[in-house]
């Protein structure tokens, strides 16, 4: 067949070749960082966008998808209508106090930023990149994760934005931390921000990622966040990608390593909008730590979302959880692919992944792919997947007792995401996200 | 079963290299030259007398192959094959068209008692009329002996090598190769399209509830012979048939190919259940030898209500490539998939199903029980996959693996795939060795190590076991307790 005979680039690929001997010199970042992006737009170059043929990709082209390549975000100009815009795309979660980091595509914007508490220090990705401390370059780029993924090398390749967040060793951050990212609305842009969250030995912070994207037009995202968690730490981490406009496409990596007794929790709630992947990979570095990835999808119209998941059990003795939820309405495509890696030697690992799915019409599709792969026997590892639509039984059941059928339903969708978002620690923040589902519902019975 | 105890104590006590059915036996055969190329299609084709349109058939196959590439998603690893290096056709030299048993040469009775064919079934070959269980034995790449012709005919049933199909019933032989695995399916298909040897093939009539299980004995015989054999089985509306093939072959250190094809077609109301037993030569234990076993099998439920089942297992073959799957195309229909692949020494199993929900009502299930021992690798890659039409689909899918040793592998790969509401699946998966809490029960209750292993490893294959036919079942539990030999210490 003609699988091998590499296609001709696509106008995407093309416009990206472009856009990076255009932009190479603006990007920031000493020698090494240059080296590093080089590197990773050559990886790029040869692999091109990733398509289906692509086995971590099977239900996504992105390379269709992309009919172009936007140029890069420009750094937005700092003034006051930024801050009127925050606060009123970005109110506070009620009963939260939070520190405050605020991005305007990706890059970090001090002045509209809190002051950070002792022990937690933050640093523009320019700035950091701009020293291109060994160490730190290293840490971003995190090594033997994401191997050959096209789509973080781009982000590698073109990271324009971004914040360094280093939580000193055992200091307990009793404020989550939030950071905002806002899109300034200027002409079609790509957004290219990588972050990362160094938590030293011991420490336990909180991090909210919340975006909101009024933009008009569509939008090309390609955000990766890398967290480390040193021995005897503690993260929680939610993330809320913004809603974008349909054709939009979002790459989404979470990358995290934990170390011993390390505890990690992450959730992510998905609205749709556009061609959205979100891909974590998470390693177990050290043993005894605990690991947890959960989320929920609401998807509807045209949306397209990916969960993909790769879990690296390295070290021995540690614990991953995986709880994902998906609701389809309309012509959606829900996607999850969960990986779970236990390598030689990774004994008595106990893993357990989970994805359960409900399609609410004929058009929408989901997709489950749970894959385990196991080099170790002493472990107990398992997954389970369910696609189904929403019980009749239970929908009839709630209106015999004099609910209207749209409001049965919403109230049986809201308890089946609810267990998802029942993961996340901190109650604010669980009250706040079911409140995004609640509306997402509320958009359902009025339509 | 005492398979089980005797899986645990033997898997490391087995010597890998002691392959028990590892014999050559000399029998002369008729070779096409070796390689492959236009001229050898004919050649095949001529050999059998096939008609004009089958020649042509073959070679349309075999141009589209040389178009293909090899497959190289699977999670197996092997050297290239040369495909120039292999004979594509070998006959034994045996009286043509033997009508009775005194007619079969002594040397393949002879071989059949190797490989322990259950008694009843030498008996049958040995003439005595007791037997229910008909035999087609299939002895490289011709079928020599057929039993009970004359029994199933009276039933209206036809039960041939495939090769004598084509020249009896061609109306039924055209109408239905080739419709469920087309010949551009994939490459070992196209493949096998292009140079199949023989194989069966049968034809249940409208209502008729074959009166005995049907049996083919594969072998894989004359060195560097790949194999490919060709099944092919109607059943027509209303009924029923249950198809059992084993197989084991002689030792060697050359891989041997293995590409065979098997079409099943179930119209309204019918059903096949279609057994497996797999034991060919796995190879050494530094993983030498042993066969390439790259199957595809494929069933359609083309008829409402109709019904096919696969029961297969796996204990043989150095690496396996197969998935057999059912399209369930009709209205109300179901397919089931019984698995136990058991992989030792340097073995990689990467199989599995698909279940293409297509009608209305359709229902699936899916038990997968895999076992890893020594260096080897076992995966399970299974599709379930709902189209739109298909209203209240409904699949349940469990896959069980089970880790002996620490060098061993166990995947797990489902695709899962929803596009109607009204589709419910689930789907479980568990990876988990021999639990500490049931080898101490059942120690404390005065089993041995040995025996307790050998009690849950049995309790573990179990669901599927019991999905064998009788003969099939003792001749599994003997299979797996052969191939986990020497895997526990």
């Amino acid at each position: 067949m003609l699988g091998d005979v590499k296609a001709a680039h696509s106008a995407a690929e093309e416009k990206l070749v472009a856009e990076f001997a255009r932009a190479r010199g603006s990007l920031p970042g000493a020698a090494p960082v240059g080296a590093l992006r080089d590197a990773a737009f050559e990886a790029f170059k040869s692999a091109g966008l990733p398509t289906r043929r692509v086995e971590a990709w099977h239900y996504t082209d992105l390379r269709m998808a992309m009919r172009d390549a936007l140029p890069v975000a420009p750094a937005p100009k700092a003034d006051a209508s930024l801050k009127q815009k925050l606060e009123k795309l970005a109110p506070r979660i009620a009963d939260l106090e939070t520190t405050r980091l605020v991005l305007v595509d990706g890059y970090f914007v001090a002045e509209l930023s809190d002051v950070t508490p002792k022990g937690v220090t933050v640093t523009a990705l320019s700035e950091a990149l701009a020293k291109g401390d060994a160490a730190f370059v290293e840490a971003l780029s995190a090594p033997g994760m994401g191997q050959g993924d096209a789509a973080l090398a781009l982000n590698t390749a073109f990271m324009q934005g971004g914040v360094i967040i280093d939580v000193a060793a055992g200091t307990h951050v009793a404020q989550p931390i939030e950071m905002i990212a806002l899109s300034s609305e200027m002409s079609a842009h790509a957004v290219y921000a990588r972050s990362l969250l160094r938590v030293g030995k011991g420490a336990q912070v909180t991090l909210i990622e919340r975006e909101v994207s009024t933009a008009s037009q569509i939008e090309q995202r390609n955000h990766a966040l890398v967290v480390s968690v040193a021995d005897e730490a503690q993260v929680e981490h939610v993330f809320v990608p913004a809603i974008l406009k349909s054709a939009s496409t979002y790459v989404a990596s979470l990358l995290a390593i934990l170390g011993a007794k390390a505890s990690f929790n992450s959730f992510t709630l998905v609205q749709g909008g556009g061609l959205l992947r979100r891909q974590i990979h998470m390693r177990f570095d050290g043993e005894h730590a605990k690991g947890q990835l959960a989320g929920a999808s609401v998807l509807r119209n045209k949306d397209h979302a990916d969960t993909t998941l790769v879990v690296q059990h390295v070290a021995a003795h540690c614990q991953s959880r995986e709880y994902f939820k998906t609701v389809l309405d309309g012509e959606s495509t829900g996607i999850y692919q969960g990986k779970v890696i236990v390598a030689p030697g990774a004994q008595k690992t106990d893993g357990a992944m989970k994805s359960h799915a409900i399609l609410l019409s004929d058009d929408a599709t989901m997709n489950n792919k749970p894959e385990l792969e196991i080099f170790a026997d002493d472990v107990v590892c398992g997954h389970g997947a369910t696609v189904a639509q929403l019980d009749e039984d239970q929908v009839f059941y709630a209106m015999a007792r004099g609910l209207p059928k749209p409001v049965a339903e919403s109230m049986l969708l809201e308890a089946f995401v609810d267990e998802a978002t029942d993961r996340v620690e901190s109650e604010p923040v669980r009250v706040y996200l079911t409140s995004l589902i609640g509306q997402w519902l509320s958009q359902r019975g009025a339509a | 079963m005492a398979a089980v105890q005797e899986t645990v104590d033997r898997v490391k006590s087995v010597d890998v290299d002691a392959y028990k059915y590892g014999f050559v036996s000399d029998i002369e055969s008729e070779k096409a030259p070796k390689g492959l190329n236009e001229d050898i299609v004919r050649f095949i084709s001529a050999k059998k007398n096939e008609p004009a349109w089958l020649t042509e058939w073959r070679l349309e196959a075999y141009r589209l192959w040389l178009t293909m590439r090899e497959p190289d998603w699977a999670r197996v690893d092997y050297p290239k094959i040369n495909y120039q290096d292999l004979y594509y056709y070998s006959a034994p030299k045996s009286t043509p068209g033997p009508k009775n048993i005194d007619e079969v040469d002594p040397e393949l009775l002879r071989v059949y008692e190797k490989l322990g064919i259950p008694l009843r079934e030498q008996e049958i070959l040995a003439g005595v009329q007791e037997r229910r269980v008909a035999v087609d034995a299939v002895f490289d790449s011709v079928s020599v002996a057929t039993t009970f012709k004359a029994e199933l005919a009276k039933a209206g049933v036809i039960f041939c090598p495939i090769s004598e199909a084509v020249h009896t019933h061609p109306e039924l032989v055209k109408k239905y190769l080739g419709s469920v695995v087309p010949t551009s399916d994939n490459y070992y298909a196209t493949l096998n399209s292009a140079v199949f040897s023989d194989g069966s093939f049968v034809y249940i009539p409208p209502g008729v509830r074959c009166p005995m299980e049907l049996s083919t004995y594969f072998r894989i015989n004359e060195q560097n012979t790949g194999q490919f054999e060709r099944t092919l089985i109607i059943a027509d509306k209303g009924s029923y048939v249950s198809y059992l093939e084993g197989c084991t072959a002689p030792k060697r250190d050359e891989n041997q190919l293995h590409a065979a094809v098997v079409e099943l077609i179930t119209l309204d109301d019918a059903e096949i259940k279609y057994s497996t037993v797999q034991n060919w030569y796995p190879g050494d234990a530094d993983g030498k030898g042993g066969i390439y076993n790259f199957v595809t099998k494929r069933g359609d439920c083309r008829g409402a209500r109709s019904k096919i089942s696969w029961t297969q297992v796996e204990t043989g073959s150095a690496i396996t490539w197969k998935y057999p799957s059912c399209i369930l195309r009709g209205d109300e229909s179901r397919g089931e998939f019984y698995s136990i692949a058991i992989s030792n020494g340097r073995q990689q199993v990467d199989s599995g199903t698909k279940m293409i929900h297509l009608g209305k009502n359709t229902t699936s299930r899916i038990i997968s029980k895999g076992i890893s021992a020594g260096r080897s690798n076992n995966t399970y890659r299974g599709q379930v996959l709902a189209q739109k039409r298909a209203t209240n689909a409904r699949n349940f899918t469990n896959c069980d693996s089970l880790l002996i040793g620490e060098t061993c592998g166990a995947h797990t790969i489902p695709y899962i795939e929803a596009k109607n509401a009204s589709a419910v699946f689930e789907h479980e998966a568990t990876t988990s060795k021999i639990s500490e809490d049931q080898l101490f029960y059942c120690m404390q209750r005065g089993l041995s190590a040995e025996e307790a292993t050998a009690l849950i490893v049995n309790g573990f294959v179990r669901d599927v076991l019991q999905q064998l036919p009788m003969e099939f079942a003792v001749e599994a539990q003997k299979l797996i307790s052969i191939s986990l030999e020497g895997s526990v210490g």
